[in-house]
């Protein structure tokens, strides 16, 4: 196999659609109606992972001192709730429960990063016996994962605006803001970018990072796969091993900090959907 | 890697995550902390109360002992006094009383030196009398010469 079909095909995701919808002339899926199936269930594992975990330390919860495992999730509850009460202004219960959720649901599908990148897809071509089979094991390497919280946090900041602003004070911010009354069409077309800018930092950002690292991983394991042949193995499987080592403690601070500004950007997000306007 | 009916499905899926994240692991742990926050607040200022409480006792308690202290000096040196004033009594007393057995004693020697002066002239009297007659051999008649026996008597 060659290095751009390795790479490409460590890209593609496990698509799933309608026979309608597959291109001919390369047997994959096209088109809005198809699902990533291991974007999707990956996700999903995780989401159950998190509640099974939770669900199982909520029978055995120790009131007077927390020891082992129940002492660190609350370490991780109380550094959300320090970040929420930090930057969010007011009260919103669903606020600090968001956060929580974007925070480790993000940070364990990063982590799936951390995995070696042909164990998992070596696996499943074993398991299903097709030699082709795609899996792209990080939901954040998928735009759709990204894109799908950043929308749902955008949802949530219009909601939060019109609900506390209300319609006008919403459509003010759009009319007087930034520059005041006498600019007005400047000022529409300047909040709605400033508006539409947030989902898509908040999910191109996380995407980029994620995928730049995953394609990071492809290639130190591509050094290799490709150049170690006969005595040149000895330079270049230790090398592989050292980039790999160092780009793997170099991306355990990536999916953390990628994890954490995405939470905390949807905090300041919707906490200046929380705050009136001042009048211009 | 472009967007798909996938975006959906992950919206759905991060949604009822979120629901699910309160549920069994924001809301019951968060509740916990916080009690548990309450629960030691309250301990913490109940220590800081009775460490007040108990400085205070100790306050009291050493005023009381300081009272008693100088109640106990006061019985102390009442009870010195008393003594002293007891001692000085019966040092009085005795003296009085021994005064008196002195006097009494004395009045007495003097009665009986008196008694015993009286019985001595009364018996010089006889004496004399007796003597007289016998020097002039008259009887002499008691009762006639009882002025003259007097004026004896007194001469003596």
């Amino acid at each position: 196999m060659g290095t751009v079909e390795y790479i490409q095909h460590h890209l593609q995701n496990n698509a799933v659609c309608s026979a309608d919808n597959i291109n001919p002339a390369t047997g994959l899926c096209e088109g809005f109606w198809t699902f990533h199936m291991d974007t999707i269930l990956i996700s999903i594992a995780l989401g159950a992972l998190i509640i099974l975990v939770a669900a199982r330390l909520g029978k055995r919860l120790e009131a007077g001192a927390p020891s082992g495992f129940q002492n660190a999730v609350e370490g991780v509850l109380d550094f959300v709730g320090q970040q929420v009460r930090d930057t969010f202004p007011g009260k919103n219960p669903l606020i600090a429960p968001l956060a929580l959720t974007i925070f480790v649901w993000v940070w364990l599908m990063n982590f799936m990063d951390l995995i070696p990148v042909d164990l998992l897809p070596l696996l499943a071509q074993m398991v299903t016996g097709d030699p082709h089979f795609h899996l792209k094991v990080v939901p954040t390497t998928d735009l759709n994962t990204t894109m799908a919280m950043a929308l749902s946090v955008f949802a949530l900041i219009i909601f939060y605006n019109i609900k506390v602003k209300g319609l006008w004070g919403f459509t003010k911010m759009f009319l007087f803001h930034p520059f005041g009354k006498f600019f007005i069409p400047f000022n529409i077309v300047m909040t709605l970018i400033e508006e539409v800018s947030k989902p898509l930092s908040l999910g191109l950002r996380l995407f980029g990072n994620m995928f730049a690292g995953e394609l990071v991983f492809l290639l130190i394991a591509l050094i290799g796969g490709t150049l170690a042949v006969g005595i040149g193995a000895l330079f270049w499987a230790p090398l592989q091993a050292l980039l790999g080592l160092g780009w793997l403690i170099f991306h355990i601070l990536v999916i953390t900090l990628q994890a954490f500004i995405f939470m905390v950007l949807t905090i300041v997000y919707l906490g200046m959907a929380h705050t009136e306007m001042d009048d211009h | 890697m472009s967007i798909n009916a996938t975006l959906l499905i992950q919206i759905i899926a991060f949604v009822l995550l979120i629901w699910f994240v309160n549920k069994v692991l924001w809301g019951p742990i968060s509740k916990l902390m916080e009690e548990r926050q309450k629960r030691i607040a309250d301990g913490l200022s109940a220590a800081e109360k009775g460490k007040r409480e108990l400085e205070l006792a100790e306050k009291r308690a050493k005023e009381v002992l300081k009272e008693a202290k100088e109640q106990a000096q006061n019985i102390i040196g009442q009870a010195e006094k008393r003594a002293n004033e007891i001692v000085d009594d019966a040092k009085t007393k005795a003296q009085e009383e021994a005064d008196r057995v002195r006097a009494g004693a004395q009045a007495e020697l003097a009665q009986e030196v008196a008694a015993a002066r009286e019985q001595l002239r009364g018996d010089v009297a006889k004496l004399a009398v007796a003597g007289a007659g016998q020097i002039l051999a008259v009887e002499i008649d008691a009762a006639k010469h009882q002025d003259i026996l007097d004026r004896l008597v007194k001469q003596i």
